[in-house]
C-alpha cells in the first residue's frame, strides 16, 4: 500500500516528457494536404505540423529522413484482444460487453501495432441478432486492461443478421446438438427477434419513465425491476448507445433500416454491409454509414454478390465508407486494402486513405481525437518506409499519445535476447518434466497443451 | 477506372479477329518483362498461332499479323498460382459447391481434373488480376488425390487443363498441437497409427507393382493402386504437406526411402531446414505469405520474411493463395509475392516465383513462365508492376487468344453504379 503511494507519488512528481519532434518527414494528413516537413508532439497531442515547425530548444527528435508519416490506422471492427467472442446461447445477448473480457496480452494487438494500427473497435461475435457492448481500445502494447481502453468513447452495441444468426437455429445445428436449438432460423426470425426486442425496451423505458415522473410529483412507488438486457436497449431508443449491425444482403440491410426507422434510432455502422452498393441510396438515406471488406467474396451464399467495387460506388452514393478487417492478419496491412478500393473504382489517394483512417474515427464517433493529422488531436502516428498504398512499404514505427509503442529495429534488436530466453523457459520446462515423470519422455519435448 | 471499360471495348472487338488469325500478333511499343532475361524498354512480342515465336527491341509486322500497340505499358508473362482449389469449390460454406474432398484416407485415384467447372465465376475475377495459369488440388485424408495445372481459361474443362495430374498430393501426418483438447497421448498414438498406415500404404502398392510386373495369376486390378505407380516410378512428383519443422524432416525422410520426387507445400517453417532442402534440390511451394506466425512468440513479420530466407539458401520456390490465411482469394496472388519484398526479397524474384520459379516447379518451364521464342503466349497487359495492387491489367493473352477480362464483379458493378 505504501509502496504504491510512494510510486503513485514518484509518478506524479516526474516532469512531463520534453516534446518530441518527427522531423524531415513526408506527412499525408488526410484533412490538411500533404506536406514536407515535422509534426511537433507536445502532452501526448499534435502541438503542431507543416513545413514550418518551430522545435523548442529540448525537444527529443526523431529524423524520419524523407519517410512518410500518417495517422494512425483505425480498425472499426475486430475481434483481438478478448478472451471470449460470441454470447451464443442467447438470440438476445445486449447484457453481455466485451469491455469485460479484454485481454491487454492478446498478441494480435502487439501485430495489429505493428502493421500501424492504433485504435481497434473490439465488438461482439456475430452469433446473436443482438450482441454485446463493444470497447475501444488503443494499442497501448504492455499496458493493463484499464490501460488500453480508449477513454470516453461513445458506448455502442453490436447486432447482426443473416447466416451467422441463422445457424444456430438451422436443422444442422439440431442434429448436432439438439438441445442448442435456438430462435431465429430464418431472416424472418431475425427481424421478429429485433421488433419483439425493441417493443420490451420500449415498455421498460415507459415504465421507468412514468416511476420517474411519479417520484417527481411526490407520489410513492415501488421501481420497476432493474433489466440488464434492455437497458441498452433503452439507451439506443434514446440514441445515447451507438450501433453497429453486421448484414451482408441488400434485403436485410433494408430490413433492420427499416426496424430502426419503426422505433425512432438509427442504424449508426453497417458493417461488412457487402451487399451494400445495391442499396447505397437507401443507407445515405437513412443516416447510415458502412464499414466493408476490400474484396472477400464467395465465402458463404450471402458473400457469392459481394464486389471489390462496394467501398467506391457506396462512397460515390454519398455513404460514409471505411473499411474493417474482422481478421487478425487481414489487420497487418489495411494500408494495401486501401489501395485496393483505389484500384476498384477510381477512389482517390486521401479518400482511400481516409477509410482506414478519418471515416472510422467518424464512425466510432471519436474523429475529435484521431483519425487525422491535425493540431490538438491525439499523437497516434506511423512511419512508414515508403508510400503507405504500395505494397512494398512497411511500418517504422508507430507512436500512440506520442509514445513510441512499436520500432522496427528495437523489435529485431530484441529477438536475440527473446530467442535466447525461450530457449532457457523451453530447457526448464524439459528439466522439470523429465524429473517429474521420467517414463513419459515423448510428451517431455511435445508443446504444451 | 477510365481505361478499364476502354479495354472492354478494345477485348471484344479483339475477339472475332484473333479466332480468324488463330492467335498471332505483334505487341509492340511497351517494357518487355521477359522475366529469364533482361527487360527490353519499347519493346515487341511477336505471336504466331499461339505461340512466341520472336522477343525483342524492335520487330517488324509480318505481313498479315496484326500489331497490338502497347506503348507506355508492360508486357509479363502470365501469374502462375501454385495452389488453388480454383473451379472445384465455388461458395465455400455451401457444400453442394464444393467437390474438392470427397471421403476416404488414401485417394490416389481421384482426380481434380474430373472436378473442375469451366464456368465457375472464381476463374475470370483471378484472371482480371493477372493469373493466367493455376495448380488445383484436392484436400482432405492422408493422400487427397491427383492435382492438375490448369490455364484460367477454356470453353471446356478439357481446354482448360495444361495437365491433368501434375502430382499427387500427400498431407504427412502430424500431431496437431492444441487439437481441440485431446490429450498429446491421443493425438501421438493417432498420429503413429497414421504414419504406419502410409508406409503399409506404400508397400501395398510396390507389391501391386511388383504383381503387376510379373503377371500374377491372381492379380487383379486396383484403381487407387494403379494411380500410385507413376508415383512410384517418379513420373509423378508427390506434392507433400507438410508445416513444421518436425514434419517437413519426416516427410523429406519418407520420400528418400520411398525414392520419390517430391515438392513440398505449405511448409510454413521451411526456413528452418532451408540448407537441407537447397542440399537434396527440393522445390518448395510457400505456405501464405499473408497468415499469422504461427506461434505468439516469433517475430511478428516471420511469414514475409521466409521467402527471402529460402531464396538466400538458394531454394527454388513458388507462392500461392491456398491455406490458412485471411480469405482464400486467389486474385490475391500478386500480393501473396509482394508482401515479401519490403522484408527482403527483390520485387524481380517476388515476380519470377510466380512466373518462371513456379514454372519450373510443375515441370513446365520450356511451355511458360517467360516470354521466351517457342513458349505458349501467356501474357499480360499492364499499367505497372503486376505485384503492386494499384496496377491494372489491361489485357491478357492465354494460348495467344484474347481473354475476356470481365467478370461478375465488374458486371455487378456496371449494373449498380449506374442505378438511378
Amino acid at each position: 500500500m505504501i509502496r504504491t503511494a510512494c510510486l503513485f507519488l514518484a509518478v506524479s512528481l516526474l516532469p512531463a516528457a520534453p516534446p518530441l519532434v518527427i522531423r524531415n518527414a513526408n506527412l499525408i494528413t488526410i484533412t490538411k494536404g500533404n506536406f514536407r516537413g515535422a509534426v511537433l508532439i507536445d502532452g501526448g497531442k499534435i502541438a503542431a505540423f507543416g513545413d514550418k515547425v518551430v522545435v523548442p530548444p529540448n525537444a527529443r527528435v526523431i529524423d524520419a529522413g524523407g519517410q512518410y508519416v500518417t495517422p494512425g490506422i483505425i480498425d472499426p471492427h475486430s475481434h483481438v484482444g478478448t478472451d471470449s467472442v460470441n454470447e451464443s446461447a442467447l438470440a438476445v445477448a445486449s447484457m453481455t460487453g466485451i469491455g469485460d473480457v479484454l485481454n491487454p496480452e492478446n498478441i494480435g494487438i502487439y501485430r495489429a501495432l505493428a502493421g500501424g494500427v492504433t485504435t481497434i473497435a473490439v465488438l461482439h461475435g456475430s452469433a446473436d441478432p443482438i450482441g454485446g457492448k463493444c470497447e475501444i481500445i488503443k494499442t497501448r502494447w504492455g499496458k493493463d486492461a484499464e490501460g488500453i481502453r480508449f477513454e470516453g468513447a461513445p458506448p455502442y452495441i453490436k447486432f447482426a443478421l443473416g447466416e451467422n444468426v441463422k445457424r444456430s437455429g438451422g436443422v444442422w445445428a439440431a442434429l448436432i446438438a439438439p438441445g442448442n436449438l435456438r430462435y431465429p432460423a430464418t431472416r424472418m426470425g431475425v427481424e421478429d427477434v429485433f421488433r419483439q426486442a425493441f417493443t420490451d425496451a420500449r415498455a421498460y423505458q415507459k415504465a421507468w419513465r412514468e416511476y420517474d415522473e411519479n417520484r417527481k410529483r411526490g407520489v410513492e412507488a415501488l421501481p420497476p425491476r432493474r433489466d440488464l438486457t434492455l437497458e441498452p436497449l433503452v439507451e439506443v431508443l434514446e440514441r445515447k448507445r451507438l450501433v453497429h449491425t453486421h448484414a451482408y444482403r441488400a434485403d436485410e440491410i433494408l430490413m433492420i433500416m427499416r426496424v430502426a426507422e419503426e422505433f425512432g434510432f438509427k442504424i449508426n455502422v453497417l458493417v461488412h454491409v457487402l451487399e451494400g452498393y445495391k442499396v447505397a441510396r437507401e443507407i445515405a438515406a437513412h443516416g447510415a454509414s458502412a464499414s466493408t471488406f476490400s474484396d472477400w467474396w464467395a465465402y458463404k451464399m450471402e458473400a457469392y454478390d459481394a464486389i471489390p467495387y462496394n467501398a467506391a460506388i457506396m462512397a460515390k452514393k454519398g455513404v460514409l465508407v471505411s473499411l474493417n478487417s474482422d481478421n487478425a492478419e487481414l489487420m497487418r496491412r489495411m494500408n494495401t486494402e486501401a489501395a485496393k478500393v483505389m484500384k476498384y473504382g477510381g477512389v482517390s489517394e486521401n479518400d482511400a486513405l481516409a477509410m482506414i483512417t478519418l471515416n472510422p474515427a467518424k464512425q466510432l464517433g471519436i474523429e475529435d481525437r484521431v483519425g487525422s493529422i491535425e493540431t490538438g488531436k491525439d499523437a497516434d502516428l506511423v512511419i512508414w518506409d515508403r508510400h503507405p498504398l504500395s505494397n512494398y512499404a512497411k511500418v517504422q514505427k508507430v507512436l500512440v499519445d506520442g509514445e513510441l509503442y512499436f520500432d522496427r529495429d528495437t523489435d529485431i534488436g530484441s529477438r536475440p535476447a527473446r530467442n535466447k530466453q525461450r530457449q532457457e523457459l523451453l530447457e526448464k520446462a524439459k528439466a522439470r518434466q523429465n524429473k517429474a515423470a521420467p517414463e513419459n519422455k515423448a510428451s517431455a519435448a511435445g508443446r504444451p497443451q | 477506372m477510365k481505361t478499364v471499360p476502354f479495354c472492354y471495348l478494345l477485348l471484344s472487338a479483339m475477339l472475332p479477329l484473333a479466332a480468324q488469325t488463330g492467335g498471332s500478333f505483334l505487341l509492340r511499343g511497351g517494357t518487355v518483362h521477359t522475366v529469364s532475361g533482361p527487360d527490353i524498354p519499347g519493346g515487341s512480342v511477336l505471336v504466331r498461332d499461339g505461340r512466341i515465336t520472336d522477343v525483342g527491341p524492335k520487330l517488324a509486322a509480318p505481313k498479315g499479323v496484326r500489331v497490338i500497340d502497347v506503348k507506355g505499358l508492360h508486357v509479363y508473362p502470365g501469374l502462375i498460382d501454385s495452389a488453388t482449389q480454383l473451379g472445384a469449390t465455388e461458395i465455400g460454406s455451401v457444400r453442394e459447391t464444393s467437390d474438392v474432398m470427397d471421403l476416404g484416407v488414401f485417394k490416389p485415384q481421384l482426380r481434380i481434373a474430373a472436378a473442375l467447372n469451366p464456368a465457375s465465376e472464381h476463374l475470370p475475377v483471378t484472371r482480371a488480376n493477372g493469373v493466367t495459369t493455376a495448380v488445383v488440388q484436392p484436400s482432405g485424408g492422408i493422400i487427397p488425390g491427383q492435382a492438375a495445372l490448369i490455364h484460367l481459361d477454356g470453353w471446356t474443362t478439357e481446354e482448360m487443363l495444361i495437365m491433368p495430374a501434375v502430382a499427387m498430393r500427400l498431407d504427412y501426418p502430424h500431431k496437431q498441437p492444441g487439437g481441440g483438447g485431446v490429450p498429446f497421448a491421443e493425438l501421438k498414438k493417432q498420429y503413429e497409427a497414421q504414419v504406419r498406415e502410409l508406409n503399409e500404404y506404400f508397400e501395398s502398392a510396390r507389391r501391386y507393382q511388383k504383381a503387376k510386373a510379373v503377371a500374377a495369376p491372381d492379380f487383379k486390378t486396383d484403381l487407387a493402386l494403379e494411380a500410385m505407380l507413376p508415383v512410384l516410378e517418379g513420373r509423378l512428383p508427390l506434392l507433400v504437406r507438410a508445416e513444421r519443422e518436425k514434419t517437413i524432416r519426416e516427410a523429406i525422410a519418407f520420400a528418400e526411402k520411398q525414392k520419390v520426387r517430391m515438392i513440398l507445400q505449405q511448409a510454413v517453417e521451411c526456413w528452418k531446414v532451408a540448407a537441407e532442402l537447397k542440399a537434396k534440390g527440393i522445390m518448395v511451394t510457400l505456405a501464405r505469405t499473408l497468415s499469422l506466425p504461427s506461434d505468439e512468440d516469433e517475430p511478428y513479420d516471420r511469414p514475409f520474411t521466409t521467402p527471402a530466407e529460402l531464396f538466400k539458401a538458394g531454394v527454388k520456390f513458388s507462392f500461392a493463395t491456398y491455406g490458412p490465411g485471411a480469405g482464400n482469394n486467389p486474385s490475391n496472388l500478386p500480393y501473396e509475392a509482394a508482401a515479401a519484398v519490403p522484408f527482403g526479397l527483390s520485387p524481380e524474384e517476388a515476380l519470377k516465383a510466380v512466373t518462371l520459379n513456379a514454372a519450373a516447379i510443375w515441370g513446365v518451364e520450356d511451355q511458360i513462365g517467360s516470354i521466351d521464342r517457342n513458349k505458349l503466349a501467356d501474357l499480360i497487359v499492364t499499367d505497372g508492376d503486376p505485384l503492386e495492387t494499384r496496377t491494372h491489367v489491361l489485357q491478357m493473352f492465354i494460348n495467344g487468344r484474347p481473354v475476356d477480362l470481365n467478370n461478375k464483379h465488374k458486371r455487378l458493378y456496371e449494373k449498380f453504379v449506374n442505378r438511378p
